[in-house]
Formats: structure tokens, C-alpha cells, sequence
């Protein structure tokens, strides 16, 4: 497995360097053997890349605000590694990834490189792999990883754990004061864009956002500071307002530091990491276990109301003997 | 175990604006659960090498209307063997003229699809293809 390591150490900015982390990237994405065991060799190389979730319904201009913050980024000397994520369909399970269309300014910059992943059925807005991918991308030695999710609603909110900085693209005439004041999206937000400023309704969207910001409960004098999200507007495709972006940025990496938050998102992070592969793992095991005849008794029985849900789940955990363990 | 996705680069060389083909292939190929990765208009030959090396795809169509795909084409098969990618398939769709099929072949595009061509034998001629080479290369050993 030292290979792959060997091979990503040709670096990013190396054909061979990035033809080693595409292929170990599709090994990631397929769930195979190779990828495991390379993911744990490089698991010690990672942590040091610093990851910007954008997310955003579909239209708010999430591509071209990824393709001018990398622009910005590399004007400063950053390497950058980009996860663009679309939508598998689920009646046909392919998936169209068009979010290249929108990144052509940054083509022939071997300090730049694309990832179109489709999401494989899972949800919040990000594939199962997409936090593996950005491990892969972050050993191979990208400064910033920028993962931008598929055109999210209210309530793909898996970037906040994946990213240290999540930012949330608005576009004027999105909704209402109601609309910024319902859980989900908004509230994982770091950093807020309105982009396409220069379209009509861009003040009363500003303001119901920025209103919904300053009625957050203050710190009480002498509590450790809170992040108060900023809005920031840009016209992503004029380049216009991408540098306050980045301040923003800047300022809540800063915030993150100065806090011990990172410290502590990245706990979380490896926390829910650790919990999904469990509850993946034992669920496969138990599966393996029941085997396909017991299921299919079970889907059977409870079909034809011989016995309901809760209780056919229960004799099945039952009969793993795993102890005192629940229906849920 | 999920099961290994056909990806593909759909890319447009060249100068023409014309999309609307590579676009139904692009949905053909979707609807045949396929990954499709498209790259829009006007991309140079090393802008589509480079795409197919960092999206690790196993096809590569083009999509050519404007009467170079003689120039174009070539360069495009040769960047992508200059990076390795040996087994990738090269497919080629447009305006091509009968006697510039064997010398795409020769050049080393696999298959050419003109006007006419139905979407789900591109699916199938990707699919038989693919199912001899991945055979060998699927998840490869490091390159």
C-alpha cells in the first residue's frame, strides 16, 4: 500500500501525481479492498488541508462561486482540490455531473484539481465516499479542499461536518423572512453568500438574512466569543465581491483556531466517521447473518400482519444474541 | 458491494457551438446508469486529456460538427496514451465523412457514431467494450 503513497508523493502538480490520486480516488468511490487499506496508510499524512463546503440549491451559482474563490485562492499561492458533487438518479442510477461546464478558467492550472462526483444514492447533499475523497486529496497535499455538494434544500447538512468553513449560496428572490428563519440549510451555515447581487430583490434578501443573524442570543460579557455568520454578496461571474468571500473565510478559520472549535469539529467529525462505518459494518454483519431466507420470513410475516414491524426486528437482533439489544 | 459505474468524459473540441448531440448522448448514457462527466464547449485536446486523467474515466466521447475531428481527434487519443491511459476507450460522434473512418481508426479511436446512430447501441458498444477491458484493468494494480 506504500505505493499508492509513493506515488501520490510525486506530487499533486505532477501528471503522475495526480494520475495516482484519480485512480486511488476511484478505488475510494468503489469501496474496494485497495482504497481501505491505502486510506488507512495515509490516514497520518492527513489533517492538514483546510476544507470550505459551498452548498446552495441548484441555480444559486454554486460552480461559478467555486471556480472564482479557486482563482482567488490560487492568486495567493494555494494549491486547491475541488469535489464537485451532482445527483445520481435513482431510477436509472447514473448521474450527469455537469459542474465542470462552469470551471473552464481553471483548466491547465496544475495547481488545481477536479473531482465530479455523483452521489450514489446517499443523502445530505454528499456522496458516502466524499469525506474519503477529500482525505485522499488532503494527503496528496492540497492546501484548501473546496467540496461543493449537489443543489441542496433545507436540509443536506452533512457539509458542516465534512468542512471546517460551510458556506450557504443564496440568490435574491429566494424566499421570504419565513423562508431564512426554518431549520436546515441556513443554520449550518458559516459564512452566508447572496450571489448574482446585481439582480433585483438582492436588499430584501441581505436584510432577512442579516436580520435572522443579529436576533441570535449574544454572548453574555466574558463567554467565549460566538461566530455571527456575515452575509456577503457576490456576483460570482464578474468576480465581484470574492475577496470579502475570502476574508470571510479567513476570519472564521481564524475564529475555528483561536476557539479550539477545530479541534473540536474535527473530534465530531471522527466521531460520526467512526459511528456510520459501525453501524454500516454491523448492519452488513447481522444481514450476513439472518441470511436471505430469514429475512424473507420476516418481510413475509409481517406483509400478511401476522406480526408488526417492531416486533419481527426484534426477534431478529434476538437471535444474533448481541444481548439486550433493541428494536428501533 | 457497490457495483464498479462506468464513467465518462463527454467533451466538445474545437470551435463549433453545437451541443445538442453530445447532450442526448450524455442523457442516453446517464439513463443507462452510467456516470457522465460533461466538460461543455469548446475544450482544447490537452483541457480534455487532463479531464479524463483527474475524473479517471473509462470512455471518452467527442463531439465533433466542425470538419477537424482529422486534427483534433488524433491529439486528443495521443495526450491521453502520453498520460498512460491506454484503456481508455475513445469514441467519436458528428459530421464525419466515410473515408476519414479508417484513418480515425488507425489514429486509434475506437469506435465512430455519425447522424443517424441510435443511442443504445453506443450504451451496448460501450458496454461489450468495456466488459473485455475491465476485465483485466478493473481497480488495476497502482499504475
Amino acid at each position: 500500500m506504500n505505493d499508492w503513497l509513493d506515488l501520490l508523493g510525486a506530487g499533486p502538480d505532477k501528471p503522475a501525481g495526480r494520475r495516482a490520486l484519480a485512480r486511488l480516488i476511484t478505488h475510494i468511490e468503489n469501496d474496494t479492498a485497495e482504497g481501505s487499506s491505502a486510506l488507512a496508510a495515509l490516514y497520518p499524512y492527513t489533517g492538514r488541508a483546510y476544507r470550505i463546503g459551498v452548498t446552495g440549491a441548484g441555480g444559486a451559482g454554486k460552480s461559478t462561486l467555486v471556480t472564482a474563490l479557486t482563482c482567488a485562492l490560487r492568486a495567493r499561492g494555494q494549491t486547491v482540490g475541488i469535489i464537485a458533487v451532482d445527483p445520481t438518479s435513482p431510477f436509472s442510477g447514473g448521474a450527469l455531473l455537469g459542474d465542470r461546464v462552469r470551471m473552464h478558467k481553471l483548466a491547465g492550472d496544475p495547481g488545481v484539481f477536479i473531482r465530479s462526483m455523483a452521489s450514489r444514492g446517499a443523502r445530505g447533499g454528499l456522496a458516502r465516499a466524499t469525506a474519503d475523497v477529500a482525505l485522499a486529496m488532503d494527503a496528496a497535499g492540497f492546501d484548501i479542499l473546496i467540496i461543493e455538494t449537489v443543489g441542496a434544500g433545507q436540509s443536506e447538512v452533512e457539509i458542516a461536518r465534512t468542512a471546517h468553513t460551510a458556506v450557504v449560496v443564496e440568490a435574491p428572490g429566494m424566499g421570504d423572512a419565513v423562508q431564512a428563519l426554518k431549520a436546515g440549510l441556513l443554520e449550518i451555515a458559516d459564512v452566508l453568500v447572496v450571489n448574482k447581487a446585481d439582480r433585483p430583490g438582492v436588499r430584501a434578501t441581505v436584510n432577512a438574512l442579516q436580520t435572522m443573524f443579529e436576533s441570535m442570543p449574544h454572548p453574555p460579557p466574558g463567554a467565549p466569543p460566538v461566530w455571527f455568520p456575515p452575509v456577503i454578496e457576490t456576483v460570482a461571474t464578474k468576480d465581484d465581491g470574492i475577496e470579502a468571500l475570502l476574508d470571510a473565510i479567513d476570519a472564521h478559520c481564524v475564529y475555528l483556531n483561536e476557539s479550539n472549535k477545530r479541534a473540536e469539529h474535527e473530534r465530531a467529525r471522527v466521531e460520526a466517521d467512526i459511528m456510520r462505518r459501525l453501524r454500516d459494518g454491523l448492519l452488513g454483519a447481522a444481514l450476513d447473518c439472518i441470511g436471505a431466507a430469514g429475512w424473507e420470513a420476516a418481510v413475509a410475516q409481517v406483509a400478511a400482519r401476522q406480526t408488526d414491524p417492531q416486533t419481527a426486528a426484534g426477534a431478529l437482533i434476538a437471535a444474533l444474541g448481541l444481548g439486550e439489544a433493541k428494536a428501533r | 458491494m457497490p457495483e464498479r459505474k462506468i464513467r465518462v468524459l463527454i467533451a466538445k473540441p474545437g470551435l463549433d457551438g453545437h451541443d445538442r448531440g453530445a447532450r442526448v448522448v450524455a442523457r442516453a448514457l446517464r439513463d443507462a446508469g452510467m456516470e457522465v462527466i460533461y466538460t461543455g464547449l469548446r475544450q482544447t485536446p490537452p483541457m480534455i486529456a487532463e479531464a479524463a486523467l483527474q475524473e479517471d474515466v473509462d470512455v471518452v466521447g467527442l463531439s465533433i460538427l466542425s470538419g477537424a475531428h482529422m486534427t483534433l481527434a488524433p491529439r486528443v487519443v495521443e495526450l491521453l496514451h502520453a498520460q498512460g491511459m491506454d484503456d481508455v476507450l475513445v469514441l467519436v460522434g458528428g459530421i464525419i465523412p466515410e473515408p476519414d473512418i479508417p484513418l480515425l481508426h488507425a489514429a486509434g479511436v475506437d469506435q465512430v457514431f455519425g447522424p443517424g446512430a441510435a443511442t443504445g447501441d453506443i450504451v451496448a458498444y460501450i458496454r461489450a467494450h468495456l466488459q473485455a477491458r475491465l476485465g483485466r484493468a478493473a481497480y488495476g494494480e497502482p499504475p
